[in-house]
Order: structure tokens, then C-alpha cells, then sequence
């Protein structure tokens, strides 16, 4: 098994706490009236925004088709990418790391940070950074790192952790977030104004104030990427606030982290991501601000660029025959916001930065499924597909889910650490495979089978509403299917099919 | 074994079930989709930027050329600006009008953010603009200059010269950029949804986004 840190914001060091499975932490949540109120309200707002803003494109299907395609040719040519990449920017002026996993990479943007002299950085929202822990790791060298998204800073003054991939403060209303902007500012720089109120536009301006010394004195920034384009070595940025482009302008010194699945071939592919994201994610027709970059440009911009390769789980997820087009994900999180499953249990009982039906298979990837948690992730969803409906590179998350379930259940050959492993079937999942094998056996055995639904029928008014035993857990949230007073296949036999039902 | 060779091996490795597939890009990638949605003249596409820019809170001006350097000044006095950025490029007769008392400040590269954040506006060209999605896009021409001016001060005044500059589609934006330039795409002002999915106008970037829809010729 890996023993890649795999850090999480606002937590104790890695190894001191580990996560609850999802049903233990969900349990919590779906009794957090306020938290269930703040996500019902959320998600069901840009749900119907994002179907109004995809309606408007006559060409989805193809444009979400054409996406699929570039994102899985890219993956099969992987190397070659990667190194055009590195090729492309070197030539305009940057400097390319490669990072095998979050220490390495968490070490590679330390030493850089320390190199300028500098003790604070400016970060543009990242997942690839959030993924390796990356401020924590800063912070450990005695470097503060400040979150410049509004929603990052709300997670960050509030000792929280991001619940979505967008939005991360997704679960804290305007008030809770009033509350926390009043209390915690004044630590971290300009406090809050006096009498600020709950608007969302007081809040705004609260955030614009307390940032921008932070943003006109800062030297070094940090940010991930949304695409990187392999024939150009272009970097891609998509954002709203305005907070990416001071990040990616004002400071001297760029440190972009990028997961290897982020490269896109060629130029126009962006043709497709810059329709497709937007809509999806923040439906929006374009969102406020792109910015995009190759290398270095005299005069305008950083004058010293870094791009660090992060793998981190990422080639042991390429391995898999199914789970691989899990890197297909544009982190959109269209599909957080269509999930019945998301909106009752929340973030936070994920696990991970990457919560919803795309973290249910994509955290149990890149982390391998060793701990009760990721174990348990892909048990969280009810297998009902609108996530694979709306996502724009048309993961089927649905099939993963079950893929995985059956590495848990069953065990078998996985990739860690770029090793082929084989994996235990996990504990606790024992009577499902006594019954399952129990089953195998009855259908390939008709006679045992015909004898066994008869038995069935004839004692059905003995029978319990809920199973005994190892099964209780199971019955607990599931009606025990009424078995009928005459099998299907005694009543065909009998009635010819239902010709002679009237007899 | 350097971190670069083992992410590579891996890689290597992870696709080791694939067949070899030498399909040149062009072929693997077919691009059914549409290059423009809907066929409109170019009055119909310039009417289609104004309202789709105006839907994400910029405000929108129409002009002929003659009538910019006074819309310009209009513009300036009316927000009350003391100073304005002006990129090196820019056409001087755009503000030709504008009050002498409103200070010019060059674009220069020593200027620090501190001092521009005390700039009050800043006028610019524009590379191209996409009517589908109301976004003008910047690529650091001598008529825009650095990307920091139109980031720091408050307010932004674009001109986009129609039908030159208008494109219907993100496809056709691309084609028309030069991906070595920094790009910035600005669709509306500043804004964020991170507070219970909810549009706010105004964060970081400019809060207040003029653009100026420049019609060649006299009328």
C-alpha cells in the first residue's frame, strides 16, 4: 500500500486521525438541519441555472462527445504529452518539476518558495494543491500561505475544510459566513469592516478589502490549472473573482502545481473545455475571467515561472482498465450538484477534497482503497446516473462505482505507487460473498432452485421483516422484497403464460 | 531514477493493455460540433454581444468612430475619474476630448501595483470579442498593455471596434489568437457564486466593466 501523504486542509498531521467511513460520518450530517438546508438551497439553484445554460447549445451531446475523446486520446498518449509539455515550457522561459507524489511536490514548491526569500505566497483555488496539503506543508516551513478565493477564505478563517469543488464553502449560509468573516479577519490582516451585514455583496466587499494589501504586496503566487496545452505549453486559468489573475500577474515569482491529467493536445481543443466548463460548473456562459499563459512575457507578469508534474495516484488510476476515465474529470462538479446522495450527507463526509459521485471514485483511486473510508466511498451513491447524465466528459461514475465495489468486495489486482499489488477483499463484506457464491450455485442448479422458491412461498407468513444476525445491517435501510405465494415459474407452468389466467 | 523517468515509466507501464494506435490527432478527434451556433449578419452579431455582455452587468455603449473620443470623455467625466491608464498603443484621438485636468498615466514598467491601484480608470483596445458568450478578449497589444492595468484599477473602459474585432464563437476567438501572447477573456466584471451559489458583481478585478461597441465608419 501507498504511504503517500495525502494531507487535508485544517487537519492534525497525517496519521493521527483517519477518517471515518462514509455512512459513520454521513449519519452526522444528515441531521444537520442548517447543513441541509444551506445544500438543498445550493444545489438546487444551480441545477436548474445549469440546465438553462446548456440548453442554450444545440451541440452539447457533441461538444461533451468531442471532450470524452480528446481527455481519453490524451490519456493513451500520456508520455508523449508529458514531455511535449516539458519541451514547450522550457522553451517559453518556465521550469518543469516532476513531483512522484504529494511530499515530493509539497518539498519542490517549499525549496522554491524559500529560494525567493520570501515567507508568504498568495494562491489562486487549486485542487491539485488542496489534494497534497500543500499549505500545511508550507506552513511547517514557515511559510503562510493565503487563500485568495472568497469561498477558500472562508474554509481557510474558519478552520474548516472544503465540502465542494467549486464552491467550498458550499455548506456555510450568508450568515455563518458573516459570523466568521467578523471573528477571524483580524488575525489574518485587514479586519472586517464595522457593521458588516449579511449580503452577499457586503461579504464580497469585506473579502476585496481584506486581500488586496495581500495581493499588491505579494511576490510569490501559487496555482494549479485548469488545462495545459501540450503543442503550446500554454497554461490555462479559469475563474470569476479576479483573485487568479492578480495570483497570476502581480507576483514575481509563478509556482503552478498540475495534475498530469490537466494537458489537452492542441490549441483548439480548448474550443470545446471553454464551452463545456463554464456551463457546467458555475453555469455560466463564460465565466468572469480566463486567463492563460505560456512561459514567461518580458514585462508583463511573473519573470520567473515553475510548472510542477503532479502524479500522486494519478498512473496507479491510469492503470485501471475502468477506473482510468475517472482522469477525464474537468473538476466541474456539475455532478456534486445533481447528487441526491451529495445533498444529504454533504462535503465533508467524503473524506477528501474531492467529494460527490466523482470523489467516490476518484479518491478511492488515487489514495487505494486501505482505509475504511475510501473503502467505503464507493458505497456512497444510490447508483441512480444523473452524475454521468451531466457530466461534460461523460464519465460513466456509475460504472467505476460498481467496479470498485467489486475491488472492495472481492479483491484483486490494483496499481499503488506504480506497483501491480493484489488486494485482500476487504473485511466486512463476507456474508455478501457467502450469499453471492451461495447464489452462483442456486441458479446453475434448477432443480435446487424451483424446490428452494417453493419452500420460500409456502412458509412466506413465517417470514421476518427484517433479517437476523449479520444481515440486520443490511435490512435496516431496505424493505425485505415480499416473496410471493406462488413462484413466477410455478404460475407460467400452471396458467401456459398467463393464456389460461382465468381458469 | 530521476521523479520525471519514474512518472514517465509508470505511465508506460499503466498503458501497457492498450493497443499501439499510431490515428493521427486530426483523425482521432472528430469535431462534429457546430463552429457558430445560428447564422446572424453582423449587425445581428454585434447586437448579440452587446446584450450577452450586458447580461453579465457590463455596460454597454454603442458609437460610430467619430463619436468615440467624445463618448470616451463622457464616460471619464461622468465616473468621476481623475486619472486614467493609457497602454502605449492606444489611439491618441480616443482621448482627444477627455478633460486635460484628468491625469494620464503611462503604462510603464516600473510602475508598482501600489501605484496603480491609485489610478482611477483605464482604456484599452481589445483583441477580439465572441458575441455568443458577451466576452472581450486581451492579449497585451500596444493599444491594452500589461494585463495589471486592467486588473487593478477600478474601472475599466474597452472598445471594441465592430465588425472588425466580433466574432460569433469561442472556436473562431481561437483561431484568431496567438497563443504565445498572456490572454486575459473578461466576460462582465468581476464576480463570484461562492456565497450560496449566488452571482455577486464585484470582487477583485474591475467592478465596473464599460465596453464600447466602436461601428467603423460615420454611421
Amino acid at each position: 500500500m501507498s504511504t503517500t501523504y495525502l494531507g487535508m486542509p485544517a487537519l492534525p498531521a497525517p496519521g493521527d486521525r483517519a477518517f471515518p467511513s462514509f455512512p459513520q460520518a454521513a449519519h452526522a450530517a444528515v441531521r444537520d438541519t442548517t447543513l441541509r438546508g444551506n445544500l438543498r438551497h445550493a444545489t438546487h439553484t444551480i441545477r436548474a441555472k445549469r440546465a438553462k445554460a446548456v440548453a442554450e447549445v444545440s451541440d452539447w451531446a457533441q461538444l461533451r462527445e468531442a471532450g470524452r475523446r480528446i481527455k481519453d486520446h490524451t490519456l493513451r498518449h500520456l508520455d508523449r504529452y508529458l514531455v511535449q509539455v516539458e519541451e514547450a515550457v522550457t522553451a517559453a522561459g518556465g521550469t518543469v518539476h516532476w513531483a512522484a507524489n504529494a511530499a515530493e511536490a509539497n518539498r519542490i514548491v517549499a525549496d522554491l518558495v524559500k529560494a525567493t526569500g520570501e515567507r508568504e505566497v498568495v494562491k489562486v483555488k487549486s485542487m491539485a494543491t488542496q489534494e497534497i496539503g500543500l499549505n500545511e506543508a508550507l506552513q511547517a516551513e514557515g511559510i503562510r500561505a493565503y487563500e485568495t478565493d472568497l469561498a477558500e477564505l472562508i474554509v481557510q478563517l474558519g478552520k474548516d475544510r472544503p465540502s465542494h469543488i467549486l464552491v467550498p464553502a458550499i455548506h456555510r449560509n450568508r450568515g455563518e459566513i458573516r459570523d466568521i468573516f467578523r471573528s477571524e479577519m483580524s488575525a489574518w490582516g485587514r479586519p472586517a469592516p464595522e457593521g458588516l451585514t449579511d449580503t452577499p455583496a457586503e461579504l464580497a466587499e469585506a473579502a476585496r478589502l481584506h486581500l488586496r494589501e495581500k495581493f499588491l504586496r505579494a511576490k510569490v503566487g501559487i496555482s494549479g490549472a485548469n488545462f495545459v496545452v501540450a503543442e503550446t505549453g500554454t497554461l490555462v486559468v479559469v475563474e470569476s473573482e479576479g483573485n487568479g489573475r492578480m495570483c497570476l500577474t502581480l507576483p514575481e515569482t509563478l509556482i503552478s502545481v498540475v495534475g498530469i491529467e490537466k494537458i489537452v493536445p492542441t490549441w483548439r481543443d480548448l474550443e470545446v473545455f471553454l464551452q463545456t466548463l463554464p456551463r457546467s460548473s458555475t453555469a455560466e456562459r463564460m465565466n468572469p475571467y480566463t486567463s492563460m499563459w505560456t512561459g514567461t512575457t518580458d514585462g508583463d507578469g511573473p519573470s520567473t515561472f515553475h510548472l510542477v508534474l503532479l502524479d500522486n495516484g494519478r498512473t496507479d488510476t491510469l492503470a485501471d482498465q475502468v477506473g482510468r476515465q475517472a482522469l477525464r474529470c474537468i473538476r466541474c462538479s456539475a455532478c456534486l450538484n445533481v447528487c441526491p446522495v451529495y445533498e444529504r450527507a454533504g462535503g465533508h463526509a467524503y473524506g477528501s477534497v474531492y467529494p460527490g459521485p466523482i470523489g467516490a471514485i476518484l479518491s478511492p483511486q488515487l489514495r487505494g482503497t486501505a482505509t475504511d473510508i475510501d473503502a467505503s466511498l464507493p458505497y456512497a451513491s444510490s447508483l441512480c446516473g444523473a452524475c454521468y447524465e451531466v457530466c461534460p466528459v461523460a464519465i460513466d461514475i456509475p460504472e467505476v462505482l460498481v467496479h470498485l465495489r467489486e475491488r472492495v468486495a472481492e479483491g484483486g489486482t490494483a496499481t499503488r505507487g506504480g506497483n501491480k499489488v493484489v488486494l485482500r477483499p476487504a473485511k466486512g463484506h463476507a456474508a455478501e460473498r457467502a450469499a453471492m457464491r451461495a447464489a452462483r450455485w442456486a441458479f446453475t442448479h434448477p432443480g435446487a432452485l424451483a424446490a428452494g422458491q417453493r419452500l420460500a412461498s409456502r412458509t412466506r407468513r413465517f417470514h421476518p421483516r427484517a433479517l437476523p444476525g449479520p444481515g440486520r445491517a443490511w435490512s435496516a435501510g431496505r424493505d425485505l422484497p415480499a416473496v410471493p405465494a406462488e413462484p413466477f415459474r410455478d404460475w407460467w407452468q400452471r396458467t401456459r403464460g398467463g393464456k389460461d389466467e382465468a381458469k | 531514477m530521476s521523479s520525471r523517468e519514474r512518472i514517465l515509466g509508470r505511465v508506460r507501464r499503466a498503458l501497457a493493455d492498450v493497443p499501439p494506435d499510431d490515428t493521427p490527432y486530426e483523425e482521432a478527434v472528430p469535431r462534429p460540433y457546430l463552429r457558430r451556433h445560428g447564422d446572424r449578419d453582423v449587425a445581428g452579431t454585434a447586437d448579440l454581444l452587446a446584450a450577452n455582455l450586458a447580461d453579465y452587468r457590463a455596460v454597454v455603449h454603442r458609437s460610430d468612430t467619430a463619436g468615440l473620443p467624445g463618448l470616451i470623455a463622457h464616460l471619464l467625466a461622468q465616473r468621476g475619474s481623475a486619472s486614467v491608464l493609457v497602454p502605449p498603443g492606444l489611439d491618441p484621438a480616443w482621448l482627444a476630448d477627455t478633460d486635460t485636468d484628468i491625469t494620464r498615466v503611462a503604462d510603464r514598467a516600473e510602475s508598482t501595483p501600489g501605484e496603480l491601484d491609485r489610478v482611477d480608470s483605464v482604456v484599452t483596445g481589445c483583441a477580439v470579442a465572441i458575441a455568443e458568450t458577451g466576452t472581450i478578449v486581451l492579449d497585451g497589444s500596444p493599444d491594452q498593455g500589461r494585463r495589471r492595468i486592467t486588473l487593478i484599477p477600478d474601472h475599466h473602459i474597452c472598445v471594441v471596434r465592430v465588425p472588425g474585432q466580433v466574432v460569433s464563437s469561442v472556436p473562431e476567438a481561437l483561431e484568431r489568437l496567438t497563443p504565445s501572447r498572456p490572454l486575459t477573456w473578461i466576460s462582465g466584471p468581476s464576480a463570484t457564486s461562492d456565497i450560496e451559489l449566488d452571482r455577486v458583481e464585484g470582487v477583485h478585478g474591475p467592478r465596473t466593466l464599460e465596453v464600447v461597441l466602436a461601428e467603423d465608419g460615420d454611421g
